[in-house]
Formats: structure tokens, C-alpha cells, sequence
């Protein structure tokens, strides 16, 4: 029964989203000890170092020797301290209970986790393994993601796991996968700096990742030419050498155009093509009907600035492209991400320094939570749960017998319509907010209304565990040890600052007490993350994401780790217990385990693919009835569903609620004056929100950022439709409508901007 | 206790993202209970996501200091201007209408003016201000000439400005890009055009010597729209 216990607003009231006191400490407290650490947000992981003064993390002070960051932060970075203590900070387990004016009731932790297994075994006994699904998340620790689904697999027996990176890092990974046979940034952020060319993708850098700007800056100083592509100008855009400002949906049309051109001039590395890629003249093909001018007319984007693309990207000696959730959330995002990778390959400007290729992850551990076998389709060291060798080995890893490992499981929006139809049950999740995060939530709201048992484990009650029967205390990053992977793939680590506090728990030992209150103990009585982790070595070796010689103290005395590490050395299999890392891929000496020494890249014959990038238009593309496009994304102060920002008062009064940008020329038009209640229409329904105008967008185009909840949710009205390869939704276009509104929203009297 | 010399704060405005870092590590220093002492404005957020960060300049003549009544502002032999020293401060707010960069602020609660003192607890005992510290964009960078010199070979520091008829020379400096040229405002509408009109942004650096100053109202208002 997952049904909301009471009406949301007296859920609210009890258990927030509140504002957290303003300020725990003084500055002049001198705290008891300095943790050196990481930030719990974005996939940048800058270090940090918290303030501890008994079991409070009361400040913060700059990390100024941590390599990546130098001690820089962004906002959420400097006041992430303050979701400790916070007043909304479960410290019990809770239980849905509609007699109680909150809805739910605090229970012993023991009895939460016996009630957990009797449910969990009931469903199972009744309609199979797979009436259980499990969502995990990439904000947890490796370790976390990787015991999870050794949980779902080896102790539920259910193939229904999946996370949130399914909203996330999933386009680029696979595409990454098809051209070169590994999912990872080629190369450390440090090469950015001397290159020729910095052309940002769909990427938000200022607001999204913050620290990456300095990166971008420096290349500047350094003469670096940027081109942004993107249908607004974002921070990162303004002083930039050349804008496209790409219609929403069009990326890949963009990228083959700007590639014809290339071809047509010889701006291309013909030499590397030849000796270290295959598929080009396919490519070549399909490129040629991308002509400047249907480029233009399907891109929005003028032909002297396609021109000029191919002219600064084709004549560079080197160059660093990014890409991000611009062009990878569509239903057409792996190949988006294709194109993009096309213009890398064709330029042959990867694997040496000042050059490189990377997604800007979204998520702390973005890049190792797609790793380690919480994937639907995936065993931890990046393996193919399909794949019979794979399979295997990770069985000989676990002891069990290959054949109870269960297949591939569906993605997560998938899972809600399974849900839906009543094929899965029961479900258990972790660090997801998927009312909040998945598009056209109503949907996702009727699905969880479904449920028969419902098991949340968090450190606040997100939106989406208001519909829980059970909710299980968790740990807060700062709660825990860990590693995780960052941006340039590198494996840091996360350092405990204090104890959970009540009844909370670290989420291992939860996920574990569940593998024992259901009698299946058997692989799940590790005494800590650092078992754990030697485990995960084991498990990923030989795997493409080889974590095989990375320990915690290495990774202390190097600053990071960049994965893969081996144990043995791949060549000759002698033990490299001082294997390094491997900040830069695809560099010419290079040994693979897939290659084998023919060549750079990670498949057999050692060649990059070029693959046909093909463009196709938006599901739900404008037309007379919904003329504009709507797009979605964020603001700095605040992350993803919000459930830790949104809690944090001085990030809350930075950008309180959420605005509906539009140009000044279409406000005209629609009678609407900044400031004004604007009612923004799709085909799934209607949010109203203040309308912020400005010249910074393209006027057929409307933005909305996600952070928020209820009414003031941005995925209430996105669309639904999912990349067939990644099965990414597609949130950065849909058609939409916009009218200035009757009158004020119900919920803006009612509410507190961040609830 | 003092700031060495050598050690000088650079802002420079055309890297500022406007993600507000400074204003909320600023806020968490106990000297100044919660409040941060930086400005982050944006110029014109309805035509540009342009933002200026504004720290305490650290004039060598300081004009609030020159108009308070009550002597309550000093300024250190390492050219720190302190804040208002409490026991002094009689909040008559002259420092806040005299400031020709809108620093200093009345706190009328608390009886008291208070600004950027670049972190005096921090900088005197050989740390970074904590805003140039963790800003992301370093448009806010705190450091010696030599170091500025090598990471920013695109611009170079001033420390002039002028007001009306009155020239200030600071201890913080302000980046100016050496680029002869001026920069094209971007704009999203001329950018989807196949033959934009161009809009510059005019830029006006005060030169060496005072008879080439050219007339400027506001050297903060750059950006011509």
C-alpha cells in the first residue's frame, strides 16, 4: 500500500522540506578536527575539508592542496555542511500510518528491517523474484552501488535494479562504448589548459559544474578559442569566440554539418582515420546530405556560423570537446553524443596531450556508479550481465552459480510502467526522488500508488517516500567512508566526518540487515566499505573498468586515482603494485586488455568506430498547437530533486522557486512582463510560475529549472519518450504553450518557496 | 600581524559566472555574523548574464574614512581599510553615501557600518581572502604581480579610477583585457542571424596620464545596452 498517508501538506509540515538554522558555528569555534573530504553534490567532487566538533560537522575550510579544485567551491559546496543536524533529519525508522496527523509513524530500526524482509518475502513467495525492484542512485559510494546490486542480483534474485544515472550519464556511456570500447573522459581536466579549441556541448559549466570554469578560463588565457553550443546563454557562453544557438532537439544535424564541412575542406586527419578507426566512409555518406544550408534551416543555426565552427574545430592542432546533458537528454542522445565523437575521431586530436573528449558528469559519483553492476544491464567492472564469460566471473566472485545471476533487467522508467501493469510489487529505494526526477511524474505518482510494499532509505523524507510503507534511516555522505569516481575518472575517496545520528545507519549496513532479516546473509557480512572495496577490486578485475590496483591508501597518497589500475600488469600479468593510474586514455603506447596491443582503442582490433550519428526529430516536436520548445535544467544553487538543497536555507534564498525564462520578443507577444504568472502548457499538463524575461534564450524557446517539487515541478509537463539505446528521457525538448495565467497558483499562499 | 605587500586581490569581472560562492563563503566569517561583505550584482540580468563582483577596493586615500565623523575607519600600514571599529562607529551611514564604489553598509540593528576588510583574520596570518579562495571562475583572485602576470597573459591589472573629477588609486586591482579591439556583446537573436548588427561593449581604462582620462559616468556601468 504506497498510497500518500494524509494530504502532502501536513507531510510537509512535519517533516519539510524545512530551512536548515542559518549557521551551525561561529568561524572563531575551532573545531575539534578537520576532515579532508569531498563535496556530497556534483560530479566535480571538489575537496573539501569539514569543521567536526563532537558528532556536528559545524563549518567548512577550504581543501587548497586537492589537486582538482585548489580549494575553489561552488555555493553548494560552501554551505553543504548545513544539511547536518538539520531539523528534518530522520533519525528513526518511520512507517506509513494514515491515523497519525503526520501520516507516518517512528518505529524500531529492528522491526522496520524484520517488517521490510516479511513484506519483501511475501511479495516474492507469491509472484516470483521479480515482483521486487531496487533503485539506487550515482550520488552513493561505489561501494554502495556495487553491494546493491550484488544485493538485488544475488539476494533478491530480481533483475529489476536500475538508478538515476539512467537520467544522467547513460547516452554518453553508451556512446562512449560504441566508438571506443570504454565509458570514460579521455583525459585529466589539466589538458584543457594550452588547447586550441574548447567546444562546449550542451553544457551549462558555469551553474552545472562550476569549477570546471577555470579550467575553461585558463585554455582562454591561454588563447584557447571557445565555442558553446547551446539554445541560451549561459554564463560560460557570454564572452565566448563563437555561439550556436542550437534549436533544442538538433544537435546531431549540427554535428554532421559542421563534419561535411570539415570533409569538404580536409580538415580532417586522414592519416589517423586510416590507421586507428573504421566506419568513416559511412559516416562520410551520411554527411553529405547535411549541406550548410539544411543544417541551418534544421539547426536554427546561421551557415557562417557553421561555417566558422568547421573552419576554428577542423584547422585546430588541438582541441577539447565537452559535452553534457544538452545533447544527451533526448530521445536521440547516444547519437548526439556520436556526432560529437565523429568530430573528435575526424579530427584525430585524442590520446595526446592539450586534446581530449569527455562528458561533464552530473552526479558525485556519476562515472563510478555506472560501473560497478547497479545498471540494469551491467556487472560491476563495467561487464555485460548478457555476456556468458562476464557472467561468470562475477559468479565465481560471489560463489554462487552463474545460472541464479538473473539477466538484464529494464531501465528505470521502464520499472514504473512494470509497476503500472502490476508485474513488479514491491520496491526498495535508495538516494532517488523519481516523483521529482523522472518526466511526466504524474504518471510516476499513479504508478507508486500501486505498490504493495514500499521501502524508502534516506536521510530526509524525499517526495518520493512520502508514498512509503517504510522508511529506512540512511547516512548523509559525510556519515560514511567511501570512494568515488569524478569527472576526469578519477577514484577519490570520501572520508567518515561522524556517526550517523538516532537510529540512523550507514546504507551498507542496511542493505545488509535486509540480506539477513531475509535469511540470505550468505555475501553480505562485510564489517565496512574498505571490505567491501577489496572485494570490488576483485570483481572489476579484468573488467574494462579495472579497479584491480587501487587501495584506499593509494589513493590517499596519490590525491586520486584514475581508473583502470591494474594489479597486474595486462601485458605480461607481472604484479604492478605501483600501477599509477591512467589519467590519459588512447595515448599511442598504450596497452589495453581488449586490444591486446593492435591497438589504442578498447576492441580487438584496437580502432576507434565512427558510427552514422543520425539525426532525428524530437518525440513531441512543436507544431501549431504547441509552438515552443520547452527546455529543462538547473540553477547553481541547487541540486537535482532538491531533497539536500532545498533544505539548506542560504542556497534556497539564492533562487527561492523556480521561473519560467522566455525572450523579451515572445513576452511581447503574449502580453507577459517579467515577473508575471505565466502558465507554461504540454501535452501532459500545466505548471504556473513566475516569467522571467530575458534576452538570453532563443524566443522560440522556454526554460524551466527541475529543482522543485508538487505543482512547481518541471517534470510534471516534460515528456516521457526515452532514447531506444540509453533509454535517457527526454527532457531538454518538448512542445509546449505559454499564456500569462488567470491568476496566482494555489500552492503560492500555501507553500514556503522550497517545499 | 599584517598582509605582505607583494600578496595583491585582482578582480576581473568578464570571468565572474555569478554563482554567488563569494557571497556565501563571505557570510559564514564570524566577523561579520552571517552577513556577507561582497556585492555580486548583475549588470542587467533582462539583456546579459554579466555579474560584478565588488570587494573593498582598499583605497590609499580612503573617501569613507576621509568623511567619518567619528574617525572609526582606519586603514593599516599594509593599506587595509578595516571596518568600522565598534567602540567608534556612531552609524551615521557618510561612509555609505561617500564610497564612489557603493562598498560600505549600514547595519541599522546593530548600530554599526560594516565592509570588506579582505579578510584581515585570514590575510594576516598568510591565508587567501576566503571569497578569492573558493571563487570558481577566479574572477575574484588573490595573489602576487608575478603569478597574475603568468596565468593572465589576456589582461592586465589597474588600480586607477575615476570619478567625476576625483582619481582613486586602490590596493585591489581590477583586470582590463589588453585586447585593443572591443568585445562583441553577444546576443541570442543576432546569433540566429545570418547578417547581425554588431554591438560592442565600450570600455574606457583610465591612462597613465590624467589629461587622456576621458569622461566616464560610471566605470561599472560598461556594458552599453
Amino acid at each position: 500500500m504506497a498510497k500518500i498517508p494524509v494530504d502532502e501538506l501536513s507531510i510537509i509540515q512535519a517533516y519539510g522540506p524545512h530551512l536548515s538554522a542559518s549557521i551551525r558555528g561561529t568561524t572563531s569555534d575551532e573545531p575539534e578536527k578537520l576532515v579532508k573530504t569531498h563535496c556530497c553534490f556534483c560530479g566535480q567532487q571538489c575537496g573539501i575539508q569539514l569543521k567536526v566538533r563532537g558528532n556536528d560537522v559545524i563549518g567548512f575550510e577550504p581543501w587548497d592542496e586537492f589537486p582538482f579544485n585548489r580549494g575553489m567551491l561552488c555555493p553548494k559546496g560552501v554551505k553543504r555542511y548545513l544539511q547536518g543536524s538539520h531539523p528534518d533529519r530522520l533519525l528513526t525508522a518511520l512507517q506509513r500510518d494514515p491515523t497519525s496527523p503526520s501520516g507516518f509513524r517512528s518505529l524500531d530500526y529492528e522491526q522496520a528491517i524484520a517488517r521490510a524482509a516479511t513484506e519483501i518475502a511475501r511479495l516474492q513467495q507469491a509472484h516470483g523474484h521479480g515482483a521486487i525492484a531496487v533503485l539506487g542512485g550515482a550520488s552513493l559510494t561505489t561501494e554502495k552501488t556495487y553491494l546493491l546490486g550484488k544485493f538485488a542480483r544475488v539476494c533478491l534474485k530480481t533483475p529489476f535494479i536500475d538508478y538515476n544515472g539512467r537520467l544522467c550519464m547513460v547516452s554518453a556511456g553508451a556512446a562512449n562504448k560504441k566508438a571506443f570500447g570504454i565509458d570514460r573522459v579521455t583525459s585529466p581536466w589539466s589538458d584543457m589548459i594550452g588547447t586550441e579549441v574548447l567546444w562546449i556541448a550542451g553544457s551549462n559549466v558555469a551553474e552545472c559544474s562550476p569549477i570546471t570554469t577555470n579550467y575553461v578560463w585558463q585554455a582562454r588565457e591561454r588563447g584557447a578559442k571557445v565555442i558553446v553550443q547551446d539554445p541560451r546563454i549561459t554564463p560560460i557562453a557570454r564572452t565566448c569566440d563563437l555561439y550556436l544557438p542550437v534549436r533544442p532537439g538538433r544537435d546531431a544535424a549540427l554535428f554532421a554539418g559542421v563534419l561535411q564541412l570539415m570533409i569538404e575542406h580536409g580538415w580532417i586527419d586522414r592519416e589517423f582515420i586510416e590507421a586507428h578507426t573504421s566506419g568513416f566512409e559511412q559516416v562520410a555518406d551520411y554527411c553529405r546530405a547535411w549541406t550548410p544550408a539544411r543544417t541551418a534551416d534544421v539547426t536554427g543555426v546561421p551557415e557562417r556560423s557553421i561555417y566558422k565552427a568547421a573552419e576554428l574545430w577542423g584547422q585546430a592542432k588541438s582541441s577539447f570537446l565537452l559535452h553534457a546533458r544538452g545533447i544527451e537528454h533526448h530521445s536521440n542522445g547516444v547519437q548526439n553524443a556520436l556526432g560529437a565523437i565523429n568530430l573528435v575521431l575526424a579530427s584525430g586530436r585524442i590520446g595526446k596531450p592539450k586534446s581530449g573528449y569527455g562528458t561533464i558528469v552530473g552526479q558525485a559519483n556519476g562515472q563510478g556508479g555506472r560501473e560497478h553492476g547497479q545498471k540494469c544491464d551491467q556487472l560491476p567492472g563495467l561487464r555485460d550481465i548478457s555476456n556468458p564469460d562476464h557472467r561468470k566471473y562475477i559468479a565465481s566472485v560471489w560463489g554462487v552459480e552463474e545460472r541464479d545471476i538473473p539477466g538484464p533487467g529494464v531501465d528505470a522508467y521502464e520499472l514504473f510502467r512494470k509497476i503500472d501493469a502490476g508485474e513488479i510489487k514491491g520496491l526498495i529505494s535508495i538516494c532517488f526522488n523519481p516523483k521529482i526526477s523522472l518526466p511526466d511524474s504524474g504518471f510516476v505518482a499513479r504508478a507508486l500508488d500501486k505498490l504493495e510494499f514500499y521501502a524508502a532509505i534516506d536521510f530526509f523524507l524525499n517526495d518520493t517516500a512520502r508514498h512509503a510503507d517504510l522508511v529506512l534511516p540512511g547516512s548523509l555522505q559525510e556519515e560514511d567512508e567511501g570512494t568515488v569516481t569524478q569527472v576526469e575518472g578519477r577514484v577519490i575517496k570520501i572520508n567518515k566526518a561522524i556517526q550517523p545520528p538516532g537510529e540512523a545507519r550507514e546504507d551498507w549496513r542496511i542493505i545488509q540487515d535486509l540480506a539477513q532479516a531475509l535469511g540470505r546473509p550468505k555475501g553480505f557480512t562485510f564489517a565496512g566499505p574498505r571490505e567491501i572495496f577489496e572485494e570490488l577490486r576483485i570483481a572489476s578485475k579484468g573488467g574494462i573498468s579495472d579497479y584491480s590496483g587501487i587501495t584506499y591508501d593509494k589513493i590517499e597518497r596519490q590525491m586520486g586515482v584514475f581508473w583502470p589500475c591494474y594489479a597486474n600488469d595486462p601485458k605480461t600479468g607481472a604484479p604492478t603494485p605501483d600501477h599509477p593510474g591512467t589519467p590519459r586514455l588512447f595515448e599511442p603506447d598504450s596497452f589495453n586488455p581488449i586490444a591486446k596491443g593492435a591497438g589504442r582503442f578498447y576492441f580487438a582490433d584496437g580502432k576507434a568506430r565512427f558510427n552514422v550519428a543520425e539525426h532525428r526529430t524530437p518525440v513531441d516536436d512543436v507544431d501549431d498547437s504547441f509552438p515552443l520548445f520547452l527546455t529543462t535544467g538547473r540553477v547553481v544553487s541547487q541540486f537535482l530533486s532538491g531533497t539536500q538543497t532545498r533544505r539548506i536555507g542560504p542556497l534556497v534564498k539564492q533562487y527561492p522557486t523556480p521561473r519560467i525564462e522566455l525572450h523579451p520578443r515572445l513576452a511581447q507577444k503574449l502580453g507577459i512582463a517579467d515577473g508575471d504568472w505565466a502558465t507554461c502548457e504540454t501535452r501532459r499538463g500545466t505548471i504556473t510560475l513566475r516569467a522571467m524575461v530575458v534576452t538570453t534564450i532563443r524566443p522560440d524557446t522556454l526554460f524551466i529549472p527541475y529543482h522543485w517539487a508538487g505543482e512547481k515541478s518541471a517534470n510534471r509537463v516534460t515528456v516521457a519518450a526515452q532514447d531506444p539505446i540509453s533509454k535517457i528521457p527526454q527532457y531538454k525538448v518538448c512542445a509546449c504553450r505559454l499564456r500569462k495565467a488567470d491568476a496566482a497558483p494555489g500552492y503560492d499562499a500555501k507553500l514556503e518557496a522550497q517545499q | 600581524m599584517s598582509v605582505p605587500r607583494q600578496l595583491e586581490f585582482f578582480v576581473d569581472p568578464s570571468r565572474c559566472i555569478g554563482c554567488q560562492s563569494c557571497v556565501q563563503a563571505c557570510s559564514e566569517c564570524d566577523t561579520h555574523k552571517g552577513e556577507s561583505m561582497i556585492h555580486l550584482e548583475y549588470v542587467d540580468r533582462g539583456q546579459s548574464v554579466q555579474t560584478v563582483p565588488m570587494v573593498c577596493m582598499h583605497c590609499e586615500q580612503p573617501t569613507c574614512a576621509e568623511v567619518c565623523p567619528a574617525d572609526a575607519i582606519k586603514r593599516t600600514g599594509d593599506g587595509v581599510v578595516q571596518s568600522a571599529r565598534k567602540p567608534r562607529c556612531i552609524a551615521c551611514g557618510n561612509c555609505v553615501m561617500a564610497c564612489p564604489f557603493g562598498v560600505p553598509e549600514l547595519y541599522i540593528d546593530r548600530q554599526i557600518m560594516m565592509k570588506c576588510d579582505m579578510c584581515y583574520d585570514r590575510t594576516s596570518v598568510g591565508k587567501k581572502p576566503m571569497c578569492a579562495t573558493v571563487c570558481p571562475s577566479q574572477a575574484l583572485f588573490f595573489g602576487t604581480r608575478a603569478e597574475i602576470d603568468a596565468l593572465r597573459p589576456q589582461s592586465t591589472p589597474t588600480n586607477r579610477f575615476r570619478f567625476g573629477s576625483q582619481t582613486i588609486t586602490t590596493r585591489v586591482n581590477v583586470m582590463v583585457p589588453r585586447s585593443k579591439s572591443p568585445p562583441l556583446m553577444l546576443d541570442v537573436t543576432a546569433a540566429m542571424d545570418e547578417r547581425p548588427e554588431n554591438r560592442n561593449v565600450r570600455l574606457n581604462v583610465v591612462g597613465n596620464s590624467p589629461s587622456t582620462i576621458e569622461p566616464m559616468l560610471d566605470p561599472f556601468a560598461e556594458v552599453e545596452v
